[in-house]
């Protein structure tokens, strides 16, 4: 089968420096992958490339057996939950359905009611068809991010990107996102990769975890990944990895990137 | 009053200015939905004044024929240098203050030695819609159907741009390209909004009938269209009453432009209260 990414020997600079360099990763279809990091590590930058928008400084990137294009159908993006201006005129299905089109030039004469449709069963899909005539910006929080994943779900994406869309929700809006997003890759077999600054919202529904420091980085499954030894490699300091539960808690690690930044040796 | 209306709509300067005037407003109310999705309303203003600049220095070196060339020159530059301003708020708006006092003042100097009819002059600032003639009339026609085709061509991707940014990148919406695009449109139409209803009142076209519509609809199909109907109102309701009282055109635009603005503020308060009421029932 196809994978749903192939990146291999990928390298990735901005601004004259070198985020990453040598990562080859494989993910398949209905996988989910979690990608951690401290800020500046290039992690949203890696959604920058598989979007098509950022081309790698070397090594070579597939999204769906081909080259990622601007604007793909392949690819769904969910962007860090932002607020919408309340007068902002736009309804729930306008959301959804400028995910599906809105990149296309030109009228909009052909296949209306397939669009309607299309936008109605991803509202469906994430329990918001009573958002459909709703003013986007007189919404919760919650409720937009659930408008985010329909806009991202509408093209039928096998490849679903998502950037820290758990940021600024509470606990009960977080696991209703992570649940949606679960059922989509069992249902239709979506992968997933989720750039988060928190693991354990997603860690039951984790396969595989991305962490990238400071031009380093592990891949590996959460067991293997979030180690003390393994954390403590990338950051090149003493990092303490506990498991309390069915949570993982690091101690250690960001608070020194965020005094030090630099690039890599 | 000696003459009815019918009377009035029989004369030539006042079919241009009617017709004139339906374009505009067709344009601005077009537009003005993109305009405060952006959050542009001051550059708006600000290119009025630009344009204003530009015409009354036309005027000034060359005479009548260039006022039209002299405010286009004048409202397309600046929209575009607001254009390439990017997003941050404060940075644009204390870039667009700046240029906007320094427009205004230039303006006023050409004015000042502009030694010929004081109607030319006054028209830039307050709009002098019955000057209006058959050749104006063509020239905005010809430019309004431009205008058209190319917000037809490009009308989705800018809408998405311009209310999504981040999003519309992300799908590879080329958003810069398009917010220079926008700025050529939007310089274009100003140029002839301050032609004909003046530099004070361009926002009363382009920013008064799309807040109007935002308060009553979400959908951007139907504030659209609100905007544009809010705006035809105005730009004919102002030039019946203006020709019928002897008064200028531009108090009587911005009075009905602001009417319809306060009525839908406060149909746009009971929906708000309904859909709370509903909610919470």
């Amino acid at each position: 089968m196809t994978p749903s990414i192939r990146l291999s020997g990928a390298e990735v600079r901005r601004g004259g420096r070198t985020l990453w360099t040598g990562l080859d990763l494989d993910v398949a279809p209905g996988e989910f992958v979690t990608v951690l990091g401290p800020n500046g590590s290039g992690k949203t930058t890696l959604l920058t490339v598989l979007l098509g928008l950022l081309p790698l400084a070397a090594g070579t990137c597939e999204v769906a057996g081909r080259a990622p294009r601007r604007g793909s159908a392949d690819v769904g993006y969910v962007p860090q939950q932002t607020s919408m201006d309340a007068l902002t005129p736009l309804r729930g299905r306008d959301l959804v359905g400028l995910g599906l089109d809105g990149h296309c030039f030109g009228l909009p004469f052909r296949g209306r009611a397939e669009r309607a449709r299309k936008v109605r069963e991803a509202l469906l899909q994430v329990d918001a068809l009573d958002l459909a005539d709703a003013p986007v910006g007189a919404l919760s929080g919650g409720e937009q991010q659930r408008l985010r994943i329909a806009q991202a779900l509408v093209g039928d994406p096998g490849l679903l990107l998502a950037d820290e869309p758990l940021h600024s929700l509470d606990l009960a809006r977080q696991r209703a996102v992570v649940d949606l997003l679960e059922r989509r890759r069992r249902d239709r077999g979506t992968a997933i990769v989720f750039v988060t600054h928190e693991l354990n919202p997603v860690l039951p529904v984790t396969d595989r975890v991305l962490y990238l420091v400071d031009g380093q980085f592990r891949i590996g499954t959460p067991d293997e990944v979030m180690t003390s030894e393994t954390l403590s490699e990338l950051y090149r300091t003493d990092v303490d990895v506990v498991r309390v539960r069915d949570r993982i808690v690091v101690v250690g690690a960001e608070d020194r990137l965020v005094h030090t930044g630099g690039g890599p040796r | 009053m000696t003459y009815s209306l019918l009377d009035l709509l029989a004369l030539d300067f006042v079919r241009n200015a009617l017709v004139a005037g339906v374009v505009l407003a067709v344009l601005a109310g077009l537009l003005g939905p993109l305009v405060v999705g952006r959050g542009m309303a001051f550059s708006v203003h600000g290119t009025a004044e630009l344009a204003f600049a530009g015409g009354a220095g036309a005027l000034l070196v060359f005479g009548t024929e260039a006022i039209g060339w002299g405010a286009l020159v004048g409202a397309v530059l600046v929209a575009l240098l607001f254009g390439a301003l990017g997003r941050a708020q404060r940075e644009r708006d204390s870039v667009i203050g700046v240029l906007l006092s320094f427009g205004l003042g230039l303006g006023v100097l050409f004015q000042a030695l502009y030694t010929g009819r004081s109607a030319n002059k006054f028209g830039l600032l307050v709009g002098q819609i019955v000057g209006v003639d058959v050749g104006d009339v063509l020239t905005l026609t010809v430019v309004g159907v431009v205008v058209l085709g190319v917000l037809a061509v490009v009308r989705r991707p800018l809408l998405f741009a311009s209310l999504d940014p981040d999003m519309a990148a992300a799908r590879g919406v080329p958003v810069r390209a398009l917010s220079i695009v926008f700025a050529v449109l939007l310089g274009v139409t100003v140029a002839l909004g301050v032609q004909i209803v003046g530099a004070l009142l361009v926002l009363c076209l382009l920013i008064t009938p799309p807040a109007a519509a935002a308060q009553v609809t979400a959908s951007p199909t139907l504030a659209s269209v609100l905007a544009v109907v809010f705006a035809e109102v105005a730009v004919i309701g102002g030039i019946v009453a203006s020709l019928d009282a002897g008064l200028p055109i531009s108090p009587f635009v911005a009075s009905i432009a602001f009417a319809i603005y306060l009525v839908c503020r406060a149909l746009g308060a009971l929906r708000t209260r309904r859909r709370v009421a509903v909610t919470t029932a």
